[in-house]
């Protein structure tokens, strides 16, 4: 295991999240779970971060933030999609105005089930993401970034943007 | 002239200052992981996080600030080998604040706003402690008769002795060069704050590597300070350091951080009195007043 392994920094993007997760994502501090033993450390600075852990579905609003974040971390990085609303839109899949799971922004590494997702099951996916950290750090395949000086801004048009809005059942 | 055994010692301080620094660190992650109930990382985590971060992508946003940050790194590690060698001791402040304001100017030269707002807050730090170091020099010179460190461990009785208020107030200094609480504005060390480490907000990859390992030097730097005062004996002296240490520690997590306002009030009054206090009871006693 490469250093990399050891010591993924984690920080957490609150995407439209109805902050059950966020709740869950904190408990994994608390001293009950401590996350910092497997030194898994939660930094507030995307940029000093190898780890993007984001919570909730991703709407109109967020996805250009979302996206900047993700641009601000250095390579190699992984996401972690924290619980349904990130993995596929969950229950706010239907709004008017989700676009539905993160991956239809950024390209995601793990998925991590549940509604919320269980404290356990967020630190099993963080170690999961971690051995893909590692594994990118050794292939020297993690996404080159773009300069953070230029962040990206425009984001290339979803599907999801021309669709037509669903019907109201 | 400078002899091998010279060239000897300042390598070998250069190589195992930072080694030290890193265990120490562990050991307080560790230790402040079981003050808080938790199991906390490994004795190694400082060398996994550092050896990580080196094997990171660099995003620059400003070339300059790079430049700044191995200035900091090499007067900082210039320091630990000027104390190793028993170089002068107020060469030795003035190189130490020289690294430190290369960590500021570092800071300043990007236009993040927590940044400079950490900026802004280590020159408040360092405009607070720097006269404690300045009387601390002083005092070595009313006992020694000379500003040279190697005059000190020649000195065949402690520092302590002559200057134990100033020791006291130096454990104010030393948990601000540590970054810890009731002092840890411009940046902290465990988890972020209101200003997202502050001062090291737009650094990245190896170019938070080197202000890590900057950082390791300071800290074996601030423990050999401490114990520069019982110099005759170093087990006593490494003894003094490391409870010094436990107690920056202790008063870590027993603090709050505190307001920039409140640091300075308290660093000129209190702390300052202290070191001056210090000065003063020795020139008196030096000159056969009291
Ligand atoms: S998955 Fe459930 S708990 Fe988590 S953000 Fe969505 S609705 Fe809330």
């Amino acid at each position: 295991m490469s250093a990399i392994a050891k010591s993924p920094w984690v920080v957490h993007f609150n995407c439209s999240s109805c902050n059950g997760c966020d709740i869950e994502f904190l408990a994994c501090l608390t001293p009950f779970y401590d996350v910092e033993r497997l030194g898994i450390l939660h930094v507030g600075n995307p940029k000093h971060a190898d780890v993007l852990v984001v919570t909730g579905s991703v709407n109109h609003r967020t996805a250009r933030v979302l996206k900047n974040v993700y641009d601000m971390i250095p390579s190699p990085k992984v996401v972690v999609a924290m619980g349904v609303c990130s993995s596929s839109g969950g229950i706010f899949a239907e709004g008017y105005n989700v676009l539905g799971g993160i991956d239809k922004v950024i390209p995601v590494d793990v998925f991590v089930p549940g509604c919320p997702a269980r404290p356990e099951a967020m630190l099993d996916g963080i170690l999961k993401a971690a051995a893909i950290l590692d594994r990118k750090a050794r292939e020297g395949t993690g996404v080159a970034t773009v300069s953070a000086a230029k962040p990206v801004i425009n984001l290339v048009p979803l599907a999801a943007d021309a669709a037509p809005a669903p019907a109201a059942p | 002239m400078i002899s091998w055994d010279q060239v000897a010692i300042g390598a070998a301080a250069l190589l195992f200052a930072p080694i030290v620094g890193a265990l120490l660190q562990g050991v307080d992650r560790r230790l402040t992981a079981r003050i808080q109930g938790r199991r906390g990382p490994p004795l190694l985590q400082p060398f996994y996080d550092l050896f990580k971060l080196l094997g990171k992508e660099q995003l620059i946003v400003n070339r300059m600030q790079i430049v700044y940050a191995w200035l900091h790194l090499t007067f900082m590690a210039a320091t630990v080998m000027m104390l190793a060698l028993g170089q002068d001791s107020l060469m030795l402040l003035f190189v130490l604040a020289f690294s430190t304001l290369s960590l500021v100017i570092g800071g300043m030269c990007v236009r993040s706003p927590y940044s400079r707002i950490g900026s802004q807050r280590e020159i408040l730090l360092m405009v607070a402690y720097e006269p404690v170091l300045v009387l601390m020099v002083v005092g070595f010179y009313l006992v020694n008769h000379s500003f040279s460190i190697a005059t000190i461990w020649q000195a065949d009785q402690p520092l302590m002795m002559r200057l134990p208020l100033l020791f006291v107030a130096l454990l104010a200094v030393a948990a601000i060069k540590l970054q810890k609480s009731p002092f840890d504005l411009a940046s902290s060390h465990h988890a972020h704050q209101e200003i997202v480490k502050g001062i090291t907000i737009e650094y990245s990859g190896p170019g938070l590597a080197v202000l890590e390992l900057a950082h390791f030097y300071e800290t074996t730097l601030v423990m050999a300070l401490l114990a520069l005062f019982w110099a005759t004996n170093w087990w006593i002296g490494g003894a003094l350091a490391l409870g010094a240490y436990l107690f920056v520690i202790l008063l870590d997590n027993a603090c709050a951080r505190l307001t920039t306002l409140w640091m300075f009030k308290f660093m000129w009054t209190v702390v300052l009195g202290l070191a001056l206090t210090n000065i003063i009871w020795l020139y008196l006693s030096i000159q056969h007043i009291l």
